[in-house]
């Protein structure tokens, strides 16, 4: 359950810049390759965020799809998982998208 | 000078109601912003979206940088050692430890959620140890190991072994500041476990398959694990062996001094050697 100290870390992150301020949304994106659940983040964000400024804001969590290249084929593929594997059969493949762990925005009344 | 300027005549007539008096003041030279677009009426409690672009791990991050910083200038090597419980993290330390004696001057964190058990059993090898427990959490983090750190007081130039808190998923996302990190799987806990828990083995700089002793009493396919490794991680360097019978060791021994450690024949020998 490291969803809820990244949830915490999240939250001091945006009190940092918000201070006093109530904050009505936080903008996240987080990719299927990035280690870190958005349903677990939600459930999280909720009981971390109670007492705060940000209590009660609504989490978007923009969830893109995993995207990789193969360095053999030259191949385009959506990656749903880190197993790197083209279907080529190298494993020489880069990832090019879907580990995203980002604080986009925050919204302030 | 501004690109800001207004129109030196506003020919069509539209009114709108606030005079644009409102903002640059050209003097000197730079336009200079008002870095939220729609900001020119006079409240400034008015709702508006705070760009931010971080890495929600970017403290932590930042945090290792420094241990890594502070290690490095000590000459300390650091690796953070993470398995699931059980797979013999702490027999492997004891073990190496005990081996190498003087031969290599080491002190230990633990972390553990509880206990001061696996703290206990590296104190008895007369080694430097501090335990940090943390309680509900389930992996140690960058600032966890700084107060490890000031709290065990490395020398220079001695390795430090983090053994994390057994879990094959939260360690893998939290940087410490290490120089590499160990991954131990036992032979017991089946070798499907890379694409189980792809994070952990992404982030290995060696894999160690432990209990190897127990080969021929267990259903785990060595070539098939390091295949599996290999997809999730092609660079991690792999050792076979066994902690309490002492098989293999030197492999880990020879990585741990910083020898041979590249050296894919080690690893095939060993396998040979020890595959049933």
């Amino acid at each position: 359950m490291h969803e809820l100290s990244i949830t915490q870390s999240l939250i001091d992150a945006v009190l940092d810049r918000t201070g006093e301020r109530t904050v009505t949304a936080v903008n996240l994106r987080v990719g299927p390759l990035s280690g870190v659940l958005p349903d677990a983040m939600r459930f999280c964000f909720d009981v971390a965020s109670a007492g705060t400024p940000l209590e009660g804001a609504r989490l978007m969590i923009d969830e893109p799809r995993g995207l990789a290249r193969c360095r053999s084929c030259d191949d385009e593929f959506e990656l749903a998982d880190l197993i790197l594997l083209c279907h080529c059969g190298s494993a020489d493949v880069e990832v090019l998208r879907g580990r995203e762990l980002m604080l986009l925005s925050v919204e302030v009344a | 000078m501004s690109l800001l300027q207004e129109p030196a005549a506003p020919v069509h007539p539209h009114e709108h109601p606030h005079d644009h008096e409102h903002s640059h003041d050209h003097g000197d030279g730079h336009a200079h912003d008002h870095a939220h677009p729609h900001s020119h009426d006079h409240g400034d409690h008015h709702p508006e979206t705070i760009p931010l672009e971080q890495n929600l791990l970017a403290k932590n991050d930042l945090l290792a940088a420094r241990n890594r910083g502070w290690l490095e200038g000590r000459g300390i090597r650091a690796f953070n050692v993470m398995s699931s419980p059980g797979a013999g993290k702490t027999t492997l330390l004891v073990r190496t430890l005990t081996d190498l004696g003087d031969r290599l001057r080491a002190g230990v964190i633990e972390g553990d959620q509880e206990t001061s058990l696996d703290a206990d059993r590296i104190r008895a090898v007369g080694r430097p140890v501090i335990q940090i427990n943390t309680g509900a959490g389930c992996h140690l983090d960058a600032d966890m190991l700084r107060r490890g750190l000031d709290a065990l007081d490395p020398e220079t130039g001695s390795t430090v072994f983090i053994e994390n808190v057994g879990n094959l998923v939260c360690p893998a996302l939290f940087d410490l500041g290490e120089a590499a990190k160990v991954v131990v799987v036992s032979v017991t806990e089946g070798d499907d476990k890379p694409h189980k828990y792809p994070h952990m083995f992404m982030a290995a700089d060696l894999v160690i398959v432990n209990k190897a002793d127990l080969l021929p009493y267990v259903d785990f396919d060595v070539d098939g694990f390091r295949r599996r490794t290999r997809q999730i991680n092609p660079r991690t360097e792999f050792l076979v062996l066994s902690a309490t019978t002492g098989d293999g060791l030197a492999g880990w021994y020879d990585w741990l001094g910083g020898t041979s450690s590249r050296s894919s024949t080690l690893t095939e020998s060993l396998t040979d050697t020890l595959s049933p």
